[in-house]
Formats: structure tokens, sequence, C-alpha cells
């Protein structure tokens, strides 16, 4: 059975990195272009995991992840963050947040479909 | 890799949309408007810079970025405060970051030096104590797992990490015998014994435990055992509190980091506890067990815990073993997809749905939108000639036939503009390089300016816009360096020291107009016209209006090759502008008022595409006259044409006398015009808005033509702005009423070719 | 002339070959795009007299040079039997109006000799080299010297 991945950032050239590994990992991808659409892209789809940048405008990634957890539907679904900063902080905000793993950028693709693994069934 | 390379291309437009973002941001800033959304977006420009830069490893660029980044995040945490001057030095920061884009691109270089000295700066903001020297190479981003990872061991008297639930630790062990163990004696090294007890913030950020044990299974064979001791009655429960305590037996080569790094997303949601060699009896739990069951999708973990009685009898659930273990239950069922995933066979095309915040666009190659384009002309030409096959056939115009080619003309018409439509873009993209141009340039001849833009949504054809740059740049480049006076001079002048130049660009009469407006000390008239008469570009004698002097500055040999302040290496007359602007059948002038500054005005046709024209007979030639031109249309009187002077005609038209010029002579067709009365006149206007009454034989009727150029295979003919393929399939010549306006003007031609007759 | 060394005389060439006048000329059959038919051409004004005008070549606007008068001989009469035969010089695609077309020559470095050094300059500056076979005499045309520089043009 296929399985769908979120993925939520504001930048295309990011998007389209991982569409190339999730799609080359036999991933079914639906995208989004900030945590407010986000979260209208996540009512029209069930995704099993999610992905998510920081920083984004309109609602960015703390406040997307914590809105995703505070919604019943929605919040057993493994969410991994994206992330370049390597500032302990952020990644304790997200991971306060509610984020359940986390991907450092530049990420390579196998990488990527380990941490997937390693959080979704 | 052809998938990578065009995510490369991606990322490169991306940038061009980001660092236009960045400059925007720091713009707005720079006027004064500092609030926390502006910020984050200068932030975040940066940020996804970098971020796709890292992501293709181009170094130098991540480097710079990252230094950018870095005082930008401070900026926007408060933790340094805003300043005119920070802004300042971040817009400088924003060109030398858009020169390593470009560089990276493989589009020019990078100052290094110059580079360098910017990152110190940069960092000397946040760390004042950093020395401004060249700045040291930043930590290399972050690769995939390393972040410095402090491995946490929360031992059992660390109040620090438990939270507050009703977790208790006690729980009776049980004996168990291990002589069973014994034989793996051998092993001992590399067996370990993980002891997890999650905290409910496990589950809250929807991390399982059965796919921890998963993963530890991927190091090696593992034994995993429950304690549920503590596990309340069903009435107490609460389903997402944390009540058991694994105890997991691995064997792995792979060591403590390895089963370190397992945890590495649940540290501090759990306790964890890692120690070598097996467990003490004391410590541990009950049985072991091996097996083989496959975690299902749904949590494991629930699931039987709820199926068990308080009573605490050793539950075992285990996840599947995926080594190839001593495993005496049937082996594992095909883990899930992860693992099947690297080697998924014909890896489908995932369905990208991109439901856009609220449009939808589609992203189209240029080639496919040319080549429709190059097909509607000829669908135009086509339909052209089959209305005029079927006109001399001499259908009536109310027949079927006609009115079902009328049908046709309107269709095609209307898909022409359609395709147009899609090519035509705003001149934003273009006008955006002109702010950090203007910032350049006034830095170098020691001028203040600053840029007014206007107008940016104005849309034209993607033909014109590529050629807009470079005039564009020039009349800005002319207008600060020759127009703006030096901040002294100004404020002596009782201006503003900062000069203002606008850029606009409009819809003119069915043209694209672009103006240049500087608010300098306008052109010195006498300067000028003692240029012109010492190079011998105009006779001493001559009388001139202003505007004729002011535009003599476009004539060629007329650059002021006294001024030496080169802007970037190049001077450019503005006669070599001019020319480039006239083969694209644009028009450039220049109007001024000593003392308040100059109007460069600019104008092109809309598309260099398609053009609605007249199609006119003179001397037997067939010219296609623009529509956008043409005033009226009229029979002249004899009585209302009257001589003046030796030659010439005038024509009354209202209350004013417009010149007659028969075009059958001025572009040399003919020697002797026929009396005006017998052809038609067309009343037109130039750019400048000088009138002018031309003749010809007769009207043909008005034509949507496709333009095709005469300087691709050939060069550019003066009174001709292109050529256009007509019905009959014959080349028609587009006429450049400007310059035959002008050509009549001027007097005698291009001395070059002393056969030609002068036109008057 | 500079021509480039040719060390194989086995190399050889292949030049339509064409009459002006009584005269032939031939040019690299690489350079030729196609050989049309004659048909009037639109004048351009303000041109020199051997440019003849342009004409449509599919969709295209194709200069028609009249060879005679460029290289200096009387303007062409178009017959019949002329042709424009459709060259690319450089970047630029032309029509040379010339009265008819002979044959299609394969020509080896043995039979070209250098332009004899007679006194007209248009020769000189126009022909390449003659080139000898079967007692005819043929002149090879420089192609890239035949169109006027590109003239940008003061207003």
């Amino acid at each position: 059975m296929t399985r769908t991945v979120l993925t939520v950032d504001d930048s295309r050239t990011m998007r389209d990195m991982l569409r190339m590994a999730l799609a080359g990992a036999g991933f079914n991808v639906v995208e989004a272009v900030d945590g407010e659409h986000g979260l209208e892209v996540l009512s029209a789809h069930r995704p099993d995991v999610i992905i998510t940048d920081i920083n984004m405008p309109k609602l960015d990634g703390f406040g997307f992840i914590e809105a995703v957890r505070v919604d019943d539907d929605y919040r057993a679904i493994p969410i991994l963050v994206l992330t370049t900063e390597s500032d302990p902080s952020k990644k304790q905000r997200a991971r306060e947040a509610g984020a359940t793993g986390w991907i450092v950028k530049p990420f390579n693709p196998e990488k990527l479909v380990e941490a997937i693994r390693r959080v979704a069934a | 890799m052809d998938e990578l390379e065009a995510i490369k291309v991606t990322f490169f437009q991306e940038c061009e949309e980001l660092l236009a973002d960045l400059e925007g941001g720091l713009l707005t800033m720079q006027d004064g408007n500092e609030d926390s959304d502006t910020v984050n977006a200068v932030f975040r420009a940066v940020h996804s810079i970098k971020g796709g830069a890292g992501a293709f490893g181009l170094e130098p660029l991540v480097r710079f970025a990252h230094v950018f980044e870095t005082l930008l995040d401070a900026l926007r945490s408060n933790e340094i405060p805003g300043s005119a001057d920070l802004t300042a030095l971040l817009l400088r920061a924003s060109d030398v970051l858009a020169d390593h884009v470009s560089a990276a691109r493989g589009l020019g270089m990078v100052d290094m030096d110059a580079s360098a000295a910017m990152a110190a700066e940069l960092k000397a903001v946040t760390d004042p104590s950093a020395a401004p020297a060249v700045a040291a190479p930043v930590a290399p981003v972050d690769d995939e797992m390393g972040i410095a990872f402090t491995p946490l061991v929360v031992g059992a008297d660390d109040d620090a990490g438990l939270d507050d639930d009703d977790m208790d630790f006690g729980f009776q062990p049980m004996t168990i015998s291990l002589d069973a163990q014994a034989a793996d004696a051998a092993v001992l090294d590399n067996v370990w014994t993980v002891s997890i007890r999650p905290k409910s913030d496990l589950y809250r950020k929807a991390n399982e435990t059965g796919l921890l044990l998963r993963e530890l299974a991927r190091l090696g064979p593992i034994q995993a055992t429950l304690d549920d001791s503590v596990l309340p009655t069903l009435e107490f429960l609460d389903a997402e509190a944390a009540y058991v305590t694994w105890s997991v037996r691995v064997e792995t080569e792979e060591g403590e980091e390895a089963i370190r790094e397992v945890f590495e997303f649940v540290d501090g949601d759990c306790e964890l506890e890692i120690t070598r060699g097996e467990a003490p009896v004391a410590d541990v739990l009950a049985t072991l067990l091996e097996v083989a069951a496959p975690a299902p999708a749904a949590p494991v973990i629930e699931e039987p815990v709820f199926e068990a009685p308080v009573a605490p009898e050793p539950v075992v659930v285990a996840p599947p073993v995926v080594a190839s273990a001593p495993v005496s239950a049937p082996p594992p069922a095909a883990p899930p997809v992860a693992a099947n995933a690297p080697s998924a066979p014909a890896a489908k095309p995932a369905q990208i749905d991109v439901p856009g915040p609220g449009q939808s666009v589609i992203r189209v190659d240029p080639e496919r939108i040319d080549h429709l384009i190059d097909l509607v002309g000829e669908l135009v030409i086509n339909q052209a000639m089959l209305a005029q096959r079927v006109g001399e056939y001499g259908i009536a115009p109310s027949s079927n036939l006609a009115m079902g080619l009328d049908e046709l003309e309107q269709l095609t018409r209307q898909i022409q503009d359609s395709v147009m439509a899609i090519r035509a873009q705003p001149v934003k993209s273009v006008f955006q390089r002109m702010p950090r141009l203007v910032r350049e340039v006034a830095n170098m001849t020691g001028k203040q300016a600053r840029l007014v833009m206007d107008g940016e949504n104005t849309e034209v054809d993607k033909t014109v816009i590529e050629r807009l740059a470079d005039p564009i740049t020039h009349m800005l480049r002319n207008a600060i360096d020759h127009g703006l006076e030096s901040p002294e001079e100004r404020k002596a002048a009782g201006k503003n020291p900062e000069g203002v130049v606008r850029l606009a660009a409009l819809h003119r009469s069915g043209r694209i107009v672009i103006e240049v407006q500087d608010d300098g000390k306008g052109i010195n008239r006498e300067r000028v016209l003692s240029i012109a008469v010492k190079k011998g570009l105009i006779s001493p004698d001559i009388t001139l209006t202003d505007e004729e002097i002011d535009n003599l500055i476009f004539l060629p040999g007329f650059s002021t090759a006294d001024k030496i302040s080169d802007v970037s290496g190049r001077g450019v007359g503005m006669d070599v502008v001019k020319r480039s602007v006239q083969a694209l059948g644009g028009r450039i002038s220049i109007s001024s008022r000593p003392g308040l500054g100059s109007t460069f005005t600019l104008s092109l046709p809309l598309t260099l595409a398609v053009l609605d024209g007249m199609v006119v007979d003179v001397a037997g030639e067939t010219l296609v006259i623009p529509l956008a031109c043409i005033v009226e249309s009229l029979r002249p009187k004899a009585e209302e044409i009257r001589p003046l002077g030796p030659t010439g005609s005038v024509l009354a038209v209202r209350d004013s006398f417009v010149p007659l010029i028969d075009v059958g002579l001025t572009l040399n067709y003919r020697d002797k015009s026929p009396p005006p009365t017998e052809g038609v006149v067309l009343l037109v206007e130039g750019e400048d808005g000088s009138r002018a009454a031309l003749v010809a034989d007769a009207i043909h009727g008005q034509r949507q033509v496709v333009i095709k150029s005469l300087e691709q295979n050939y060069q550019q003919v003066e009174g001709v702005a292109a050529a256009t393929i007509l019905g009959d399939g014959r080349v028609a010549l587009i006429l450049d009423v400007d310059a035959v306006i002008n050509l009549r003007r001027r007097g005698p031609p291009i001395p070059s070719d002393p056969t030609l007759i002068a036109a008057e | 002339m500079n021509e480039p060394v040719i060390t194989s005389s086995a190399e050889r060439r292949e030049m339509i070959s064409f009459r002006v006048g009584i005269q032939e000329y031939c040019v690299d059959i690489m350079a030729v795009r196609e050989i049309r038919g004659w048909s009037p051409a639109t004048t351009l004004p303000q041109s020199p007299a051997y440019m003849r005008g342009v004409i449509n070549l599919r969709g295209a606007v194709l200069p028609i040079m009249d060879l005679a008068s460029r290289i200096g001989m009387p303007t062409t009469e178009p017959s019949v039997r002329s042709v424009f035969i459709v060259v690319q010089a450089g970047d630029r695609t032309v029509g040379l109006l010339v009265d008819a077309v002979s044959d299609i020559l394969s020509i080896t470095d043995d039979m070209c000799q250098p332009t004899p050094d007679i006194s007209c300059e248009n020769v000189r500056h126009f022909v390449r080299g003659i080139i000898s076979i079967e007692g005819r005499m043929i002149s090879e045309i420089s192609l890239d010297r035949l169109l006027p520089e590109r003239e940008a043009l003061a207003a």
C-alpha cells in the first residue's frame, strides 16, 4: 500500500528535492507551501507522515505542528521537521511543539527515507 | 541526475525571486517600515537560499549566506536593534549575496576579498569583539545525522527528565534462568541491554516504542521484554500515559553509539539506559522471548496492554526481528514499506498535488509558446491569403462563404490575442535589477540617488522585455552620472542632497513607454550646442529649438569623452543606445528643464511579433503603416493644399497646417510626386507628437500583420521598421513613420550613396 | 586569400557552379540551403543597386542580391531561367540572383589556383580562387564578403 507523505516548505527547490527523494522511494507525495496551506492539504489528504520546514510565512513550522497535535484527527501522524539549524534550542522547540523527529538539511535521500521509517509504521 | 539538474535550475530561478524579495524587504525597511513580518521575510529569503545552496554543495554561497542569516536571525529575534546604518549594511550584503548566487550559477565571479570583508562586517554586528579581519570560514553545515550528539543517559535517580505523570518506579523483578544464555558468552562483547521507559510525551509526538524496537532490531537480533507491573486497572488507565518499561537485549557489533542513535528522536521523552552485557538478573525482568509478529500499523503497545488484566503477568509482545537471528518462530513477515521502499521496482511518478493557495499555475517551456506564436502567425497569414483569393473570385460579402471567412478572421484574431497574452509579462522582472544598479552608479560617481519605480506591472511581450534592460540601464546611468549634481551642489542649490530618479512604465497609444526622470540640473544647452558644432555634427548657423538641442546628445560621435566617469568601465554614448532602440522599432528622446531635471522617454512596440496596420499602395509598392500612428485618413481637396517654400506643401487640416510628405518620394520609389488630390492622405503622428500628412496612392484596408525582421538576414533600412508577408505571399515593408517624418525634415540623405536624390 | 592550407590533396569539396552572364562562378555546396525559381522581389528603399529586394521564403524575409551587380557587372535581367541560390553566410541567409545553375562539381585542391591579379578590386575582393576543370574556368565566390557589413543607421 503506497503511503502518502505531506511535505510543507515554502521553498520550491526544497519541495522538488523532497519529491524526488520520496517518489523515488515509492511514496505518494502531496505538497503545501506554508503552515496555513499545510493544514488545508492535511484535511484533504490523510498523509501517513508529514515533513515540514520551520521557517515559513503565514504559519511557521512550530505553529503548524502545534495545530496538528491539537487536532484529534491528526495528532498521531508522525511529523518530521526539516532543519538547517543545528541550534539545539530550535530543535528543542520543535520537539516541544510535538515533532516526532527531524532531518537536517542538506539531507540525502537515504537518510530521509530512514528517518521516515523510524517514525512511521 | 537529469531530475537533479532540473531542480537545480528551479533553485536558481527561486534564488532570483528570493533575492528580489530580499531586496524588496530591505528597501521597505529602509523606508522606515521595520515590522516583524518584513524582517522575518528578509530572514527567510536568505535562509531559503542557504538551504537550497547546501543541498547542491555550493560552498562559498552557503558560507556567506550563513553569516548573513545569523545576523538576520539575531535581528528578527530582537537580539540586536535595527537602524538605518544596519539596513544599509544589509543592502550591501544582499548585493554580495547576489554575486555569490551568480557565481554559483557560473555567471560571473565573486570578489572574494570583498566578500570576506563583508562577512567580517556582518559578524562584527553580532559579535563586536570579532576583529574585522578576514572572516574565518564558518563551520560547515551539519551533515545528516551529525548533530552535536550528547548522549543522554537518564539515570534512575535523574529527576530532571521525569515528568509528572503517575509513573512510579517500582516493579517486581522476576527471576529468570540465564543458563540458556551461557552459551553465548563468547559474544558477550556484542551484547547490550537497553532499558526503555517511555514517558507520555513520547506518544504525544506520535513516536512509538514498537518502531523504536524495530529500529533496534535492525542493528541485530533482539529480545525484548515488557514490564507492565505498574499498569493500572482499566478505569484508571490513561490511554496516553506511559506505564510500561521495555528491556531489550540487543546483539550487535555496531556499538553503543549506534544504539543511542536509534533513540535520537525520543531523547528526553523516555528514560534510557544502555549497559553492556547481559542485564544483571536482579535488575531485569522476566522471560525472554523471540518472536516474529509483524508490527501492525496501529500502535503496538496500546492493544496488548488493554487486553492484559491487571495482574503482573509478563505479557510479551515484541517487534519483528529483522536480522536472520536464531529465531525459532516463523520468520518475520515482510517488514512494512520502508524496507521495501529503497528497492521499490518502478518508482511510480508521485502524484503531485499542489493545491495552490487560491490560484493554479502551470509552468510551460517558453519554446513551446514561441512555437505556438509562430504557428498562429502563419495561421494569420494563411487566413489573409484565403480571404484575398476568395475576394478575387468576387464572392458577395453577404454570402455564407464570405461571412464564414469573416468569422474565421475574428477567431484567428482572438486566438492571436490570447496567445500573445500568454507571453506578455510585467516589466517588473527588468525593473527589479535597477535599484541595485542605481546604488552602484551612485556609489561610483559620488552622488546620492534614490530610485522610485512606477508601473512595474505594465505588461509587454516577452520579445520586448528582454531588450528593455540595456536601454534602461544606460538611461539610468546617464541620469545619475550626468543629470544629478553632487550632494554639495544640490545643497547649494537648495535641493535635497539626495537626488530622485523616477523609472516608470506605461502604455500609450498602443506602445509601451518607459520614462526615466531625474531632478538634476538638466541639460546644459550651450555646452551641448558648442560640442555639436565643434565636432562638426551640425552647422554653426543653424537654429534649433530647445528640444532639438536636447536631442543632439543622440547624434553619433557626440558622447562627451571628457567626462571620464566611466561607470563599470564602460561609457556608452547615447547614440549607440538610440540605434539599438531603433533596431527594435523603438524611439528614444529626451526633454529637459534647466535646473530642474531631464526626462528620457523610450517607446517600444508592445510586441515585436504582430502589428495592426493599414495596407497602402505607393508607387506600385505595397506598404503597411502602423495603425497606432494613424490619426485619420482623408481625401484632400485641392483648396486644402497650400504650397510652402520652393518645393514643399502643407495640408490645411481644420485649424492647423501639416506638412505633406509623399512616401514614394521619400523612399525613393519615384522622382516626382503625383498630385495629392489623386491619392489618399493619412494623417499621422510621430512619437514626439509632430504631425505629418503622408500621401499614398491607394488604401487596401486594415490588416493585422505578423512582423518579420529585416535585420535578421539583412540590416536595418531607413524608413522601414520591419517587413511582413501579405495574403498574396509577397513581402510588404512596414513603414517607420517617425523615420519618414524625420528623413524629410533632415534634408540631404546619407552621403554614402550619391545616386539618391534629395527628398525635397 | 586566407584559405586554410589543405594538407591532403585527396580532400574533395563539392561546389555548385552557376552562370552569371557568360561567366561561371561557384560556391561551396555546404553553404547552399536551396535553389528557388525566380519570383518578383519587394523593393527595398535606400538600398544599393545590387540589392534587388526581399522575397518570402516560407515565412521568413529573404534578401535578394544580384550577384552580377555586386561584383560590378551590369545588373541581371531576370529571365525564366534565372534562379535564386539561397545561401547561408555567417548568421544570415541570402538569395543570390544568377542566370542559371550549371552543375555540381567535385573538386580537389590541385584544381584550385589563386585569383589572377587583375586590376578590378571587386574581383580580388569577392573571388576566392579559380578552379580549372575540363577546360572551364570557374571562379569561387567568397560568401562572407558578399554581404555588406551591418550598418546601424543614424537618424
